[in-house]
């Protein structure tokens, strides 16, 4: 397209004439579109990558107004450059003539206990020194934020004890027995002390339907009476284990000195608040790729702190994994089921193309309409009435009346349906008619031909299907906010108690955990990392499952090419 | 060797699971379908109840129950329907079954000797008290309770009255002759307002009082003169407004807000013409009066406040009975009311919907006669009617779930209390019991049409644009890597393009955005320079880069231009805009800027539009025959002049459905609106404000609103609505490509 001649005035009239101007214009659009897509893709894995790498603490020193130095000391997190003339408004400052911008730097300064805040703007002009303290401590503990200090002293039991070795190791070694400690804590918590109170719930429920049933004869209520003190009794034994192992977890405090609004300060710390320590500047670059990965290690398996913004995302990553498989289930089967009886047992008519057209077009229905739809007809009209019928006993509190995992996989399931069929029926189509004509002719039946011939022919497009199913029921949140997603669940819908998947509970979801954490959460600033992080997981599982679909395509087009041949 | 009756059994369970397979896989894939169609008439199906009108049907008749006990002067139907109450002067409270009209307890009130009760009305806004104007000219307040108690599985109510606030009568001072009485029983006072009709002299009192307090001395007190005589008396249910009327229609509104120094806000005729009050009662809330004249017609007066913050009474909205106006009944929860007229025709209406939901003829069933109704009563869910006549007490039961909600109140102009001009407004809730619900769905719809608008004017030209380039120009091998790379943002989840749009690009938007919006309308006009600059470089280097990679080439350009506009940017602010564009645009335009706005909204969603777009658009021209174009160039035509001609003339039923269906798109998307506007449903057109759409109204909403109340099914219908319009675009798009892959098999 690249036309040369003589660089003359008509030579630009013709240049332009030529349209090559505009051929450039829609090459800018693919590039713009390219910048958008890497840009977008680039800029969530650097955030959501980098959040586990420890940074370097810094100690910096700025000079204020009044010509004092204030020195703080914290990871620097991002840098902005804003007008002088809104400098000047938000501070109330004057600055010199010849400044034009103020770069700031957002340092985030921990000890939220103490100074109330995170984080703290500096004024890059005002930087007098900026230093790397060597000793320097990131303390995680389970409230109130990171701590950043340097640690001086240890005591056992309100005593101080002289280390026989380093301060640091002594520290470290003490941690470790605490996270032990709190490790069998939470256990004990969790998993026995959950079961006895399900236990409990269950005699509740099987004394109110007794009741409901007319049936509560003194000795089938004694018969419960006696199996409630049981658990009572089980209950009492955990709980006294529980009291002793929280007198031993408050055994053991550590004195840091921190930098408070300038000033040097002494604080004490529990060690049974704390859950990491580390001296992020004294370590090297492979202490620190380890360090990333214990983190993300942690990020994966723990369960979230402080309203969500600290900690990990196991329950929403559980609770995805578990919607989309239940999901699973239920979609596969109805959608092949839909897709050879359209194709291959329905009188084909303007009627099936019609259905044909609606269930195409259903596929760019608002998702939101189907969660309108799940939460009226699923979980207010079907689970009402189940409730009704069978659990007569919790009410009023509903049990499947109410949004839960099982409403919302059953919506997502009618919500991807037409995925499904759409893409069964394409495989269905492209099977040529002779494979079919042969095995008829070779005395199967209808159904023999479509289970041994067809069906596994047409196997990749019902997997396509399936996987572009998961892929967008992994990443819709809209429906769910409706039909059962909840910030924060209790418990899991599986796990040790009979009968093991309680499909009625509520559960975390990761783009839910997103929406919520980026924009509920009381302290945006510092979870934002984290739902870089969590976007981050999210954008790599839905990229993966499309590009299989992408690779199966290919392999597909191949393969029915050369059975065309 | 196959036996042969082996054979023919095994040929018979073949047969019977072909057509067991036939029978399952028939009646799943109809399911299923029949599953989906559902998903459309559920939602209708929820929605069709608001459109329905009011019916009533007699439910029982009876004579009156214990008629010796003397007249009535007050008569109720009890909450949840299953007793009413008949009060007479002498103080006897017989209480009787709805339906059967038999009497079941009876209470008697200890009323001084020669003391009667002239009549009991409600003291409050929630209908807890009632305030009983004695003969001797004092006042009473009473509550009646009802207590429920099981006598084997039958629910019994038992009634008792209680005296709140002292058992004595107590009275206020006043000129005269007391004819008018009401009070108002507040959250932290009890006013009162006596008055003389003949002799106009008004006193007003206010008590602060706690629960079980005797009213002896009020605590503000004061008195003035009427300016005509008083017919007609209301106070609202706080105790702020009082209204004095009289029957040629003048009215004078009071301010109540310093009980000691009322002050008159507002003194109109409200009638013309001859009319004359014949009827007058105040709306639930207390900021309306509904007028009836003797013409039949009824009008609803409102206080509305203009700029200078002067009150005044306006006619907000008329309704017409037949005959003149006997019997309005408002409701007790709601902005609707009953009107009887005299020759016996009752209608049921609603104020802020502005319907009549029914008309009937109260005609006794029996005997076919009219019925003349000596007393009336509206029970406190709306849902009976109970009228005392000669002939007797006739119930009726009304069903009328959703009188708030007409194709007017949902999409025209509504005039709502309080407000200077009829508006269109979204409001749909708030702690107060008699708030008037703004249901008006035109804020949210035009919410979604100006951020589908502005996503739209950003993806449309990136999306078909690029497909153009990447189905015709672009070179194969860096199209096997573009296409797919583009169209993978389509599964991209939009709770994160949300979640960026709303905290990474809305705050960089706001820091930047003379670069912003810079790079936004330069960028056309670099390409162009750039692909100037390109035409005049030798062809030594030009010819470097192969024909079909002119994009590859662009990024680092385009790349260098956004730098370059965000590098400049604060220096053109600093020399056109006084140093910051914000500050300049709100001074000299007077556009104020929202940090989450259409641009960001436009710019978020553009993204998630453009694969879809460019999908469809890239595969419509891509698919154009070969042997079109070849034919065109071989005519001499140069590339562009083939496209254009050409190529895109083909392609554009294609290129018209990717618009409907991104568009489809643009209008249904949630997360990214819920997350990166401000959701304030504001109607205006300015690109730095946000707004609020259909879809992120129901994900906000839906989890709060009661099941089956009006607002539920409203977002019901907000979802239908969705549903349609994206379905018809969709629709739309569908059969344009059919027919356009029709043509193509021509070719």
């Amino acid at each position: 397209m690249s036309i040369t001649g003589r660089k003359t005035e008509s030579s630009l009239l013709h240049w332009w004439k030529s349209g090559s101007p505009m051929v450039w214009v829609n090459a800018g659009a693919v590039s713009i579109c390219l910048i958008m897509v890497f840009g977008l893709l680039g800029l969530i894995a650097a955030r959501g990558g980098g959040h586990f790498w420890p940074k370097d603490i810094l100690s910096i020193e700025y000079k204020n107004n009044d010509g004092t130095i204030t020195r703080i000391v914290g990871e620097w997190i991002d840098t902005d450059v804003i007008s002088k003339l809104r400098y000047e408004e938000s501070t109330g400052e004057t600055l010199p003539p010849d400044v034009r911008d103020v770069e700031r730097w957002m340092v985030k300064v921990g000890n939220r206990d103490q100074s109330g805040a995170d984080f703290q703007w500096v004024s890059k002009f005002k930087i007098q020194q900026v230093g790397q303290p060597e000793q320097v401590v990131a303390v995680e503990r389970t409230e109130w934020g990171t701590l950043f200090g340097e640690l001086k002293s240890l005591s056992e039991s309100g005593a101080a004890i002289k280390p026989v070795g380093d301060l640091w190791l002594e520290f470290e070694a003490r941690l470790d027995r605490t996270i032990e400690l709190r490790d069998a804590i939470r256990r004990l918590e969790k998993k026995e002390i959950g079961r006895v109170n399900y236990q409990l719930e269950k005699l509740r429920l099987e004394r109110r339907s007794l009741e409901l049933d007319k049936q509560d004869s003194a000795e089938n209520l004694k018969a419960i009476a006696e199996k409630e003190a049981q658990q009572q009794q089980t209950y009492k034994v955990i709980q006294g284990k529980l009291a002793s192992l929280n007198q031993q977890i408050e055994r053991d405090t550590a004195e840091f000195e921190i930098v408070n609004n300038g000033t040097l300060q002494r604080v004490e710390l529990p060690l049974s608040v704390i859950i990491k320590a580390i001296k992020p500047n004294l370590m090297g670059s492979a202490e620190k790729l380890l360090e990333y990965f214990v983190n993300l290690y942690h990020f994966f398996v723990d369960d979230p702190r402080e309203a969500n913004t600290e900690g990990g995302i196991f329950p929403a990553i559980f609770g995805t994994i578990m919607m989309v498989l239940l999901m699973t289930v239920m979609v596969t089967p109805f959608g092949v089921i839909a897709a050879v009886y359209l194709r291959e047992y329905a009188k084909q008519g303007p009627m099936i193309r019609m259905i044909r057209i609606a269930v195409n077009n259903l596929a760019g229905v608002p998702s939101i309409v189907y969660g309108v739809f799940g939460l009226g007809f699923f979980v207010y009209f079907l689970g009402g009435n189940i409730d009704d019928l069978f659990f007569g006993a919790a009410k009023p509190a509903p049990t499947l009346g109410t949004p839960g995992i099982m409403w919302a996989a059953l919506t997502l399931a009618i919500m991807t349906v037409p995925v499904v069929i759409v893409s069964t029926e394409e495989g269905l189509t492209r099977i040529p008619r002779s494979i079919r004509e042969g095995s008829l002719a070779l005395g199967a039946t209808r159904f023999e031909t479509l289970r041994k011939v067809i069906l596994p022919m047409a196997s990749p497009s019902i997997m396509t299907g399936v996987i572009l199913a998961i892929a967008r029921a992994a990443g819709e949140v809209a429906p769910l906010m409706l039909v059962g997603v909840v910030k924060l669940a209790p418990d899991l819908p599986m796990d040790g108690n009979f009968p093991f998947i309680h499909l009625e509970r509520k559960f975390m979801h990761l783009g839910f955990h997103i929406y919520d954490v980026g924009f509920q959460s009381p302290n945006v600033e510092v979870a934002r990392p984290l739902v870089y992080a969590t976007s981050f997981l999210l954008v790599l599982v839905i990229i993966f499952l499309n590009l299989a679909v992408i690779l199966m395509r290919n392999r597909l087009r191949e393969r029915y090419r050369s059975m065309e041949n | 060797m196959i036996n042969s009756v082996e054979a023919s059994a095994q040929q018979r369970r073949r047969n019977l699971l072909d057509r067991i397979a036939t029978g399952v896989i028939a009646t799943g894939g109809i399911w299923v379908i029949l599953i989906i169609v559902l998903l459309f008439f559920y939602l209708l199906a929820v929605v069709a109840p608001i459109f329905k009108s009011a019916s009533m049907e007699p439910l029982a008749h009876y004579s009156i129950p214990a008629p010796e006990r003397g007249s009535t002067v007050y008569l109720a139907v009890e909450e949840s329907k299953q007793l009413s109450v008949r009060v007479t002067g002498s103080g006897a409270f017989l209480f009787f079954g709805l339906t059967s009209g038999e009497v079941t307890d009876t209470h008697l009130l200890d009323l001084p000797t020669d003391v009667t009760i002239d009549s009991i009305v409600s003291a409050d806004i929630d209908g807890r008290f009632l305030n009983a104007k004695l003969s001797d000219g004092s006042v009473i307040i009473l509550q009646v309770g009802y207590r429920v108690t099981f006598e084997g599985e039958q629910r019994v109510l038992k009634p008792s009255i209680s005296f709140p606030y002292g058992e004595e009568p107590f009275t206020i001072e006043l000129d005269g002759d007391v004819t008018h009485r009401d009070l108002v029983v507040g959250e932290e006072s009890v006013v009162v307002v006596f008055s003389d009709a003949s002799s106009r002299q008004v006193s007003v009192a206010s008590y602060e009082v706690e629960e079980g307090d005797e009213l002896a001395d009020p605590d503000l007190w004061s008195s003035f003169e009427a300016p005509f005589d008083i017919d007609y008396q209301f106070v609202d249910g706080q105790g702020r407004w009082l209204y004095l009327a009289n029957r040629s229609g003048q009215v004078v509104l009071y301010d109540l807000s310093d009980v000691e120094e009322p002050e008159l806000v507002a003194n109109t005729v409200i009638l013309e013409n001859g009319a004359k009050v014949v009827e007058m009662k105040l709306l639930l809330g207390g900021s309306s009066l509904l007028v009836g004249d003797q013409f039949g017609n009824i009008y609803q007066f409102s206080i509305t406040r203009d700029l200078n913050n002067q009150y005044g009474l306006a006619n907000y909205r008329q309704f017409e009975l037949d005959s003149s106006v006997q019997i309005i009944l408002p409701e007790e929860r709601r902005k609707g009311f009953i009107a009887i007229s005299d020759d016996g025709q009752l209608s049921v209406f609603h104020t802020t919907a502005e319907q009549e939901l029914l008309s009937i003829k109260l005609v006794a069933t029996d005997s076919n006669s009219l019925i003349k109704p000596v007393h009336s009563t509206y029970s406190p869910r709306s849902d009976t009617f109970m009228v005392q006549s000669a002939g007797g007490i006739f119930v009726y039961e009304i069903d009328n779930h959703h009188p708030e909600i007409s194709w007017s109140a949902l999409w025209n102009e509504v005039w709502y209390e309080g407000y200077e001009e009829a508006e269109y407004i979204w409001q749909s809730s708030s702690a107060d019991n008699d708030f008037e619900p703004k249901f008006s769905l035109i804020p949210i719809s035009f919410g979604t049409l100006k951020a589908a608008f502005y996503a739209m004017i950003f993806a449309t030209p990136l999306a078909i644009f690029g497909a153009i380039f990447t189905a015709y120009f672009m070179a194969p091998q860096m199209r096997a890597w573009v296409k797919p790379s583009i169209e993978i943002m389509e599964a991209l989840p939009t709770v994160i393009l949300g979640f960026l749009a709303g905290l990474w690009l809305a705050p960089l938007v706001e820091d930047n955005l003379l670069a912003v919006v810079s790079v936004l309308l330069i960028m056309p006009f670099e390409l162009i320079l750039f692909a100037w600059i390109w035409h005049i470089l030798p062809v030594s280097i030009t010819q470097r880069i192969p024909d079909g990679w002119q994009a590859a080439v662009l990024i680092p350009v385009i790349i260098l231009c956004v730098w370059l506009a965000f590098a400049l940017a604060p220096m053109m602010e600093l020399m056109f805009f006084g140093g910051d564009i914000q500050t300049w645009m709100r001074e000299t335009l007077g556009i104020n800027y929202d940090q989450r706005n259409s641009l960001v909204v436009g710019l978020a969603m553009g993204l998630a539009v453009i694969p879809t777009i460019f999908s469809i658009t890239e595969d419509a021209i891509f698919s154009v025959p070969k042997h079109l174009t070849q034919g065109s160039l071989a005519l001499g035509a140069t590339p562009w002049q083939t496209l254009t001609k050409v190529v895109i003339l083909t392609a554009s039923p294609g290129i018209f459905s990717a618009v409907m269906i991104g568009l489809g798109r643009a209008v249904g998307e949630t997360m990214i609106v819920l997350m990166a506007t401000g959701n304030t449903p504001v109607m205006d057109f300015s690109v730095f404000q946000g707004m609020r759409t259909l879809s992120a109204n129901i994900a906000v909403e839906l989890p709060e609103s009661e099941v089956d109340s009006s607002h539920y099914r409203i977002l019901f219908l907000a979802a239908l609505v969705l549903f349609a319009v994206t379905f018809f675009f969709n629709t739309i798009a569908e059969v344009v490509r059919q027919n356009l892959r029709k043509k193509y098999g021509n070719l």
